[in-house]
């Protein structure tokens, strides 16, 4: 059968995947529309060392992360701009989490493959109930997300003027690094921690050179994402290495393709603007 | 019955009175600039009146009533440049962002929102810039870009904050003469902070001074006089006029962007 479908684990490996892919790419769009990719590389951090943490303290590791990546999207939201965009104090954050995840793993040198499954991902150990979990998470944050995605676009492009026409800003920040939470800690013991951009920012910084509106780039995205996701997947299972090298580099020459492409289109748009100047449709929209 | 009336309107920031006892009377209609050395609370104040910062003392009437229920009638263009998207976002995404952006859920008015997002790039005469991306305008552009998405819910009230930073003249002109065709055509009041007097003179109807946290408010030439001015100061002020242009100075020293402006224009022909 084609990737293997026969096994269970390759298809739970998929749905997990293709799950946080999705979600990780609509998410993740907004995190670079926001400028929050630093904020989001941190919080995955803090959920290793809170999943070697649970490790350590016999707890499902599962559990540490959600804790703990949960706290410090709070902790982020609760110290306002003055952290969650300051590169100084969310590299702070970032530094000393690893440090502590280190100490965690020194402390418990039982089962070191659980830790690096958290810092580099495991997609082809994916047991059922972490499927499940996965999808089941995955679709919750998109409806949040679209329940969400009006205040939080006109946020994300004019936080003043939306503040001044009545959106909770600040309350709607604590939602969204909520949001961005759950995400990082379904994706991270797939991905990896040290990977998270593969799903999270790659595949949506490449759709915001690749497309004009606000719709089309979440779905250019999200068929970015999932594509990304189901070629790394078959890749390793065909030719071998690690599903997360696979992911991470198509995610990193699919953006390197896209910055070459955008400016292209760029130069062909501009030519015919003096064409379409004479019937402005509204398009691009 | 003014849009904006205020009185006794005080603002503290961080336990710094920025103004304080302020009288507001602000016509319907009317085209306002504010004025006063940096830190005078020119911001501030257009942030008070959106409830973007709250007032110690006073009462705000905004369009007759409560300024609360008031603020979804009033356009905002902030100082500061929005954060935007690295990428191709175009003109028309930008503005229709703001579209009845602060409601919930998913948008499925894609008609209406197509058309308020025409009608508001036609009436800063940039309906051909809809498709292009945001980043790709020059500084004219994206200015009047940004007053459309301000225009894009209905407004009866513009604030703008220095909207002619770093503007070439002829630019300047352009949104210049954008708000007071507002003002004329839609009967819009509008607020607009600025560094140097000079541009908008044959524009505005009204100036509104700030300096020492007071602030005084009339036309121009009312205000922009020597005592007037040397009162608010608290020091000797002096205005005086070379070729139609103001120069502002306050005790032995020019107020640098005005002298400055003179002087750019005393070098044309």
């Amino acid at each position: 059968m084609i990737m293997g479908l026969e096994y269970a684990f390759m298809r739970h490996a998929l749905a997990a995947g293709t799950a946080i892919a999705v979600v990780s790419a609509a998410v993740g769009y907004f995190v670079t529309l926001r400028r929050q990719a630093f904020a989001a590389h941190a919080l995955s951090h803090v959920g290793f060392a809170g999943a070697a943490g649970a490790i350590l303290l016999s707890l499902d590791p599962y559990v540490g992360l959600f804790v703990i990546t949960f706290l410090a999207a709070l902790g982020l939201a609760w110290s306002g701009q003055r952290l969650s965009e300051r590169d100084v104090g969310v590299g702070m954050i970032l530094m000393f989490s690893l440090g502590l995840g280190v100490l965690f793993l020194n402390l418990y040198t039982a089962n070191a493959q659980a830790a690096m499954s958290i810092l580099f991902g495991s997609i082809v150990g994916v047991t059922t109930g972490q499927a499940w979990l996965s999808v089941g998470v995955a679709s919750g944050a998109l409806l949040l997300l679209a329940a969400m995605l009006r205040p939080l676009l006109y946020m994300s492009l004019n936080e003043e003027a939306a503040a001044g026409r009545g959106v909770p800003v600040k309350r709607l920040n604590t939602l969204f690094l909520g949001l961005l939470a759950i995400t990082v800690a379904i994706a991270v013991p797939i991905i990896g921690a040290l990977l998270i951009f593969a799903l999270l920012v790659g595949p949506p910084a490449a759709a915001q050179l690749l497309s004009k509106n606000v719709f089309t780039g979440i779905l250019t995205a999200v068929a970015l994402g999932i594509g990304e996701t189901w070629a790394g997947i078959g890749c390793a299972y065909y030719i071998g290495y690690p599903a997360s090298t696979w992911i991470a580099s198509l995610s990193f020459f699919v953006y390197l393709g896209a910055t070459a492409i955008g400016p292209w289109r760029e130069r062909e748009s501009s030519d015919s603007t003096t064409v379409t100047a004479a019937d402005p449709s509204g398009k691009g929209l | 019955m003014p849009a904006i009336e205020g009185t006794g309107l005080t603002c503290q920031l961080g336990g710094r009175a920025v103004f304080a006892h302020l009288q507001l009377q602000i016509p319907h209609g009317g085209f306002v600039g504010i004025f006063g050395p940096n830190g005078a609370g020119k911001t501030s104040l257009l942030r008070a009146l959106l409830g973007l910062i709250p007032l110690q003392d006073g009462t705000l009437r905004i369009l007759g009533g409560d300024a609360r229920g008031a603020r979804t009638q009033i356009g905002y263009v902030s100082q500061s440049e929005p954060k935007e998207a690295e990428g191709r976002l175009s003109v028309a995404a930008f503005v229709g962002a703001a579209w009845r952006g602060e409601r919930w859920g998913f948008n499925w008015h894609l008609a209406a929102l197509h058309q308020a997002v025409r009608r508001a790039l036609e009436r800063v005469n940039a309906d051909h810039l809809a498709s292009r991306p945001l980043q790709s305008l020059s500084g004219g552009q994206r200015q009047r870009v940004r007053i459309a998405q301000a225009l894009v819910n209905p407004a009866r009230i513009l604030l703008l904050d220095e909207p002619l930073n770093n503007l070439d003249p002829q630019s300047q002109q352009q949104v210049l003469q954008l708000a007071k065709t507002l003002t004329r055509q839609e009967n819009m009041t509008v607020l607009m902070t600025a560094h140097d007097i000079n541009p908008l003179l044959p524009f505005m109807d009204h100036v509104l001074y700030l300096a020492n946290g007071k602030g005084r408010m009339g036309t121009v030439n009312d205000l922009l006089t020597t005592p007037m001015l040397s009162e608010l100061y608290g020091t000797p002020v002096r205005v005086s006029e070379h070729d139609g242009m103001l120069s502002i100075r306050v005790g032995d020293g020019f107020i640098p962007e005005t002298s400055h402006h003179c002087h750019d224009h005393g070098a044309q022909p």
